[in-house]
């Protein structure tokens, strides 16, 4: 994605209303380091120059095998992680340039709802607690309202008010789930990164707990990140999907063109793997072979030519250029030809 | 807070009692499970169709746990025919997987007993073993060999501290004490090859955490495939994989299922796997089977509004919803179940009759049946 878009980057402070959240080019590498002296032996590309961009109230959905770089790119996007180089500019501000204390005022307007919410809930808070500790300390609602937020914040998310003394272990997956949200929305926030909510989750729940998003997103104008491996989750929750492989993204557009029209051989054969609850229909199955490779050591030129079908001999030396189709963006050599015409 | 009393508290006092009681019901079963030589004629029995590898029969398995007993599978009956996959669906916590380790006996005991029922697995030759009642060294000679288990963790289930090589011959010379030591290997390595590992000697020679998720899932497969089973059962083979190493998973499980004629037994929560993979579905709720019938009777045409309640809350690449159906509530407490239908107080088609005993099964075609009063009166003329 890098090479179209790096002359914008000198417009950094453009304070564009549109996009909730502008990623360009970001690269997050991590040291692996050996030896008693932690002598620094190579880099952990996990993400490699991504960019995108999400509107305001509306859902980008990110897709990948697991250690594609995904969870890197959302935690990188809240500054959990720092940097090693590109924008992130939230509301046309740039998320790494901002001060300790600027950042902990911007904090309640990113939020997070993590994976696994048996793990993401403190074992010893009640309920109320949990979902209030944040709201408290960035003055959300006076003091003598405070209840009554709290309370009007859970019934929202599908949870009743009396759940606020009971402590996380008394819950449901699905409940908890719940409760993460809860916490995430209570801080009213304009822009919440979900990494895989409902993975964890049996399908009924899950259902449920889209529809809460929905809702939510509905409600308050959200805008999501949602990062997930489920391809028919994303696809009905996202107005534009990324599709990631190895720290890069291979592909990106609207979700209806994405579906429609896959362009990048790794988008079709994922696509094409999906199960369909329907024994009527036999698909013409793409198997890829082999796994992803390494993300220490990725494969020269494109990173997907080590498992692609369409392997051509540039495929092994160049990156691919990135080509836009009216906004539907895929990076592949396939294409070379279509642009020059 | 006294009024209203909660149903999920007990006092010490309660949880003593329910004890000390359940001890004694468990020491009576070990003690009887426990007899030396017991004779074969005590678990000898016969098939009911010589076509099935393994039939349940009424199937109860009951976990007696301090705060009570959980009918974790109450009362099922299904067949696994030869050569076919069956599918078995549900939500976790329904049963599917106590189904499957009471088959093969692993259980944990003593709080894990089956009380009740018959598993009858067809020995081939004409006998049939019913698995409930067979002593421990019996059964050791059947699992892994007649029957094996592929798990859902490929992560936790190989050990870490031994060469795969080891740990598939350790298989293999379990069942085949007569085979030599160079024959046992060659066998490994062949099977490796089989399940499509490129560089089968190297891997032999490697540790479990030198391979990746689907590498890990593979070597599983080798191991549970070893020694030529009749029943497979898979408990979640792809949950824990991506959609591209599932899809390599699935297809390897069914060329090789073909070469060995074997049946499968695919446990999973995943709706697209089993409507692709299944020739029978069998879907489960708390413990009990609500309905069963061939994949095409029961994707194209499920009656029970479970089922039908699980298909339209699963979104499905290309087809639009504005929403998603979700079902409402969530299953109930499995110490207390109700004894009316299990699903009655979830379901938006619950009707007078729902209010009388557990529906028993009606069937709608010959090989598809249902526990729901509302397809009583549509009985099938058998």
């Amino acid at each position: 994605m890098q090479n179209e878009k790096a002359p914008e980057r000198n417009e950094k402070k453009h304070v564009s209303t549109d996009n909730i959240l502008e990623v360009k080019d970001l690269k997050k590498y991590f040291p692996i380091k050996a030896g008693l002296l932690g002598r620094l032996v190579g880099q952990v590309k996990a993400v490699d120059g991504i960019s995108f961009s999400i509107k305001r109230g509306t859902t980008m959905g990110l897709v990948g095998e697991s250690g594609c770089g995904k969870t890197t790119v959302g935690k990188t996007i809240l500054r959990l992680n720092d940097k090693t180089s590109g924008d992130v500019l939230f509301n046309g501000e740039e998320i790494f340039e901002l001060s300790n204390r600027e950042l902990r005022a911007k904090r309640p307007q990113i939020q997070i709802i993590f994976q696994d919410p048996y793990s993401s809930l403190s074992p010893r808070m009640p309920v109320g607690e949990i979902i209030g500790e944040a709201v408290k300390e960035h003055n959300i609602v006076p003091d003598d309202k405070f209840d009554d937020y709290i309370t009007r914040i859970m019934e929202s998310c599908g949870l009743q008010a009396y759940h606020k003394d009971r402590y996380p272990h008394e819950f449901s997956g699905g409940q908890r789930q719940r409760i993460c949200i809860a916490r995430a929305i209570a801080l009213n926030p304009d822009f919440i990164v979900c990494d895989e909510p409902v993975s964890a989750l049996d399908v009924s729940i899950q259902a449920q707990i889209i529809n809460l998003l929905a809702d939510l997103q509905k409600e308050f104008g959200l805008a999501y990140l949602f990062i997930s491996h489920d391809l028919s989750v994303v696809e009905h929750i996202s107005d534009t999907i990324g599709v990631m492989y190895l720290g890069s993204m291979v592909e990106y557009g609207k979700t209806e063109d994405i579906f429609e029209n896959p362009l990048h051989p790794y988008t079709k054969a994922l696509f094409s793997a999906i199960p369909t609850p329907d024994p009527t229909v036999k698909m013409d199955r793409i198997i890829l072979e082999g796994s992803i490779p390494s993300p220490a050591n990725p494969p020269l030129g494109c990173k997907f030519h080590t498992r692609c079908a369409h392997r051509m001999e540039i495929c092994e030396t160049e990156v691919p250029k990135v080509f836009d189709f009216d906004g539907h963006v895929v990076a592949c050599h396939l294409y070379n030809k279509e642009k020059d015409r | 807070m006294q009024e209203n009393k909660n149903v999920n508290y007990l006092t010490a006092k309660e949880s003593r009692q329910i004890s000390r009681e359940n001890r004694r019901i468990t020491n009576q079963i070990e003690k009887n499970r426990n007899r030396r030589n017991i004779p074969e004629a005590e678990y000898l029995t016969n098939m009911q169709d010589d076509g099935n590898v393994v039939e349940f029969d009424g199937l109860k398995t009951y976990f007696y746990t301090d705060i009570g007993v959980v009918r974790a599978v109450d009362g099922i009956s299904f067949n696994i025919p030869k050569g076919k996959t069956v599918g078995v669906v549900g939500e976790s916590g329904c049963g599917k997987s106590v189904t499957s380790l009471s088959l093969m006996q692993l259980v944990q005991r003593p709080q894990g007993q089956i009380v009740g029922g018959e598993i009858r697995l067809n020995m081939g030759d004409g006998k049939a073993y019913d698995v409930a009642r067979m002593p421990t060294e019996q059964m050791e000679k059947i699992r892994g060999n007649m029957v094996s288990m592929i798990f859902q963790e490929p992560m936790t289930s190989l050990n870490p501290v031994f060469r795969i090589g080891v740990q598939l011959d350790e298989v293999i010379n379990l069942h085949n004490p007569e085979m030599s030591k160079e024959l046992i290997k060659a066998r490994s390595i062949e099977m490796l090859d089989t399940v499509g590992i490129a560089n089968a000697e190297g891997i032999y020679q490697r540790y479990p955490h030198e391979l990746s998720g689907g590498m890990r899932q593979r070597v599983m497969i080798a191991m549970a495939l070893v020694c030529s089973p009749q029943l497979i059962i898979a408990d979640e083979p792809t949950t824990a994989l991506d959609v591209t190493i599932q899809a390599q998973i699935l297809d390897l499980l069914r060329n090789l299922k073909d070469k060995i004629n074997s049946s499968i037994m695919l446990i999973t929560h995943d709706l697209g796997v089993v409507a692709e993979m299944a020739d029978h579905v069998v879907v489960m709720y708390a413990g009990r089977i609500v309905e069963q019938g061939t994949a095409q009777e029961v994707f194209l045409n499920p009656v029970h509004p479970y089922t039908v309640g699980l298909m339209a809350s699963k979104p499905v690449v290309n087809r639009e919803v504005e929403r998603l159906y979700s079902i409402p509530g969530s299953v109930p407490n499995p110490i207390n179940m109700p004894n009316y239908c299990y699903f009655r107080d979830r379901c938006d088609r619950a009707f007078d009759k729902c209010v009388g005993k557990y529906p028993p099964y009606f069937s709608v075609s010959p090989t598809h049946s249902v526990a729901c009063y509302l397809y009583e009166d549509q009985q099938h003329a058998k």
